[in-house]
């Protein structure tokens, strides 16, 4: 079956290739490898990249084939990246508690050892107790599972709500939108149980690894992104081929011949949207260790938007536009806004970057809608093959 | 007549006041090829909208099959599932796809998300594929993308794939408009050979075309039924002639 999948899809085995071709050439320019041509930092930004691009791969099949804007997929990321981050945060805290109770002639009690962690972590929002949450944040399995199961139960209890009262299109971008507003409000509470506005911190240094340098984190961190953009690619574009395929794009492109065909839209529309949350998820879960900090922000409805024009601007329907356009936007973004592009000085206005970024993506996002609809990986279906 | 497949009685809806269909009652057999035949307006979209599950009717009841199941309350899947294909007015395949995975998705198979993801390609299935694109004269267009297909051999793909679910009763709307004198008597053929094992029920304005089905006609006017028989029997009838035939030919 693999045989036939991989050679009706010659594209996967392609971005596979170039993928690992990509992981090789970073691996070894790293700081950790001893080259050094590449700064660690750069390692992150590259890792950190390669987890939007698997976002953008899931956005992709949820909205460019299933068609179903969601305007909310970057909830289901940031909660990945929460599910992680307090097992994170918990062990690093309870490690620095431990060794600086080690020293006293009394053991402390477990009860004294866990309100010192408490107070630690929940101090700035004025608080010591362990809120519910955070029951399971001592054991790195079950928050593991976490990531899982939080984005896919509330995707699955969002989505069988929605597409079971039929609701589409626009409404259900709001829909989404409002889901993940909702829960960034929620977030930004101190009393949410999850450090208000504050989010959670100092993720990049990994429990166990304390003797282990960032270079070697980082690099490790990539290399992990990498796999899980490479099995997140193999598993969409298995989703997306065949049977599965045809019946998710009829659905994208007339809903009701594909209910008169006797299959039950809502339930293939849950499927996709569960599981790209979950993918979501996972995403999260490996970015925010590499970025270092995750807080209620990140969940705004603005980063879902962001999402969605990336794909637009990468090609909808086809897997490796979205791996394009994630990449290639999110770089120039930081590019633009981290000071690398050079001011362009008109005499009488000075355009800086950082104000002007959003306007020049603005206009391309407008311009790809108009003018290039299948996006930058439109292009490359016209260069592979020539319009017969 | 006692193999009865599809029993409406009594059946009515209203849109915002307007009577679309007004206790219309209509018996099909199994096999049977019926045509449907009423001026804009009358109620013969609404009338399949009813059966497939699209629209709710006020009253009536619509039973279906030997066990006499209800329709009404099933959903628009399970009621295909039942037995019941639709082909819409307007063509719709589809277009992004090619012919046979049209085909392919309109297959007799299990439907659920699990049973469709791990499906496999097997001869069985190619063959069935093979034999109906035979059937509509789409053999050599199978590897076609379906929006590159010529309005016609549209309209016979979206038959071909009412085909592929083996329904026992064939819903078919308008399946002759937009096609040159050829096409239409392709048509004719592929809907009548249908109709020796199953219910055929064609939805049709042109006369001409009803008229080389050579079946049992039904009348449709303001949402019921006003004259039923062979095509002759009800085109002599005075007030087909008042309401629809003298209309139209005015």
């Amino acid at each position: 079956m693999h045989k036939t999948f991989i050679s009706q899809n010659p594209s996967v085995l392609w971005f596979i290739a170039l993928l690992g071709l990509f992981t090789l050439a970073v691996t070894v320019g790293s700081e950790a490898f001893g080259t050094g041509l590449i700064s660690t930092s750069m390692v992150k930004t590259l890792g950190k990249t390669l987890c939007l691009c698997l976002i953008a791969i899931a956005m992709d099949v949820v909205w460019g084939y299933c068609g179903i804007l969601s305007l909310g997929h970057f909830a289901f990321f940031g909660i990945g990246g929460y599910a992680i981050g307090m097992w994170l945060m918990y062990a690093r805290t309870e490690g620095i508690v431990l060794s600086s109770l080690s020293g006293q002639a009394i053991p402390s009690t477990s009860q004294e050892i866990s309100d010192a962690i408490g107070n630690q972590i929940f101090g700035v929002v004025g608080s010591s107790d362990f809120p519910w949450l955070w029951a399971f944040a001592d054991n790195l399995f079950l928050q593991l599972l976490m990531v899982i199961v939080v984005p896919g139960l509330l995707a699955l209890v969002f989505g069988w709500l929605a597409f079971r009262s039929r609701v589409t299109g626009v409404y259900l971008s709001i829909l989404t939108q409002a889901m993940t507003l909702a829960l960034s409000l929620w977030l930004f509470q101190n009393d949410s149980g999850l450090r208000g506005n504050n989010g959670l911190s100092g993720l990049q240094n990994i429990p166990g690894f304390e003797g282990s340098s960032q270079a070697d984190i980082s690099l490790a961190f990539f290399l992990g992104s990498a796999l899980a953009l490479a099995l997140g690619y193999l598993l969409f574009a298995w989703v997306v081929s065949g049977k599965m395929g045809s019946v998710v794009q009829g659905i994208r492109d007339n809903e009701a011949r594909v209910r008169f065909l006797g299959y039950r839209v809502e339930g293939y529309k849950l499927f996709i949207f569960t599981l790209t949350a979950v993918i979501s998820g996972i995403a999260g879960a490996l970015y925010y260790p590499q970025a270092g900090i995750i807080n209620p922000a990140e969940l705004a409805p603005i980063a879902s938007i962001y999402l969605a024009v990336w794909v637009a601007i990468g090609g909808r329907g086809r897997l490796y536009g979205a791996v394009i356009g994630a990449a290639f936007v999110s770089l120039l973004s930081s590019w633009f806004t981290g000071g690398g592009a050079p001011a362009i000085d008109l005499g009488f206005y000075t355009i800086l970057w950082t104000d002007w970024w959003l306007v020049l993506l603005g206009v391309s996002f407008v311009c790809v809608t108009l003018f290039f609809p299948k996006g930058i990986g439109g292009l490359f279906d016209y260069l592979v093959r020539k319009p017969s | 007549m006692n193999n009865t497949l599809l029993e409406v009685s009594g059946v009515s809806v209203s849109f915002d006041g307007f009577k679309a269909i007004n206790s219309l009652s209509i018996q099909i057999a199994e096999p049977e090829l019926r045509a449907i035949i009423g001026p804009n307006g009358a109620g013969k979209t609404t009338f399949m909208d009813i059966i497939t599950g699209k629209t709710k009717p006020d009253e009536g009841v619509v039973i279906w099959g030997e066990r006499n199941i209800s329709l009404l309350g099933m959903s628009e899947a399970d009621i295909a599932n039942a037995g019941i294909g639709r082909k819409f007015q307007k063509p719709t395949v589809f277009e992004a796809q090619t012919v046979r995975q049209n085909l392919a998705m309109a297959l007799k198979n299990p439907r659920g998300p699990l049973a469709v993801l791990l499906h496999r390609k097997t001869p069985a299935n190619a063959a069935r594929i093979e034999a109906i694109a035979e059937e509509i004269g789409l053999s050599d267009s199978l590897p076609r993308i379906a929006g590159e297909l010529s309005h016609g051999q549209k309209q016979w793909l979206e038959i071909g794939m009412l085909l592929a679910q083996e329904p026992r009763l064939l819903l078919v709307d308008e399946p002759a408009a937009g096609m040159t004198v050829e096409e239409r008597e392709k048509t004719t053929d592929i809907l009548k050979r249908a109709a020796q094992t199953r219910a055929v029920v064609v939805v049709e304005h042109d006369m001409e075309f009803v008229r080389r089905l050579n079946c049992k006609v039904t009348v449709l006017h303001e949402g019921s039924v006003l004259a039923e028989g062979s095509l002759d029997h009800v085109t002599s009838n005075p007030t087909v002639i008042e309401v629809y035939l003298g209309r139209g030919h005015a």
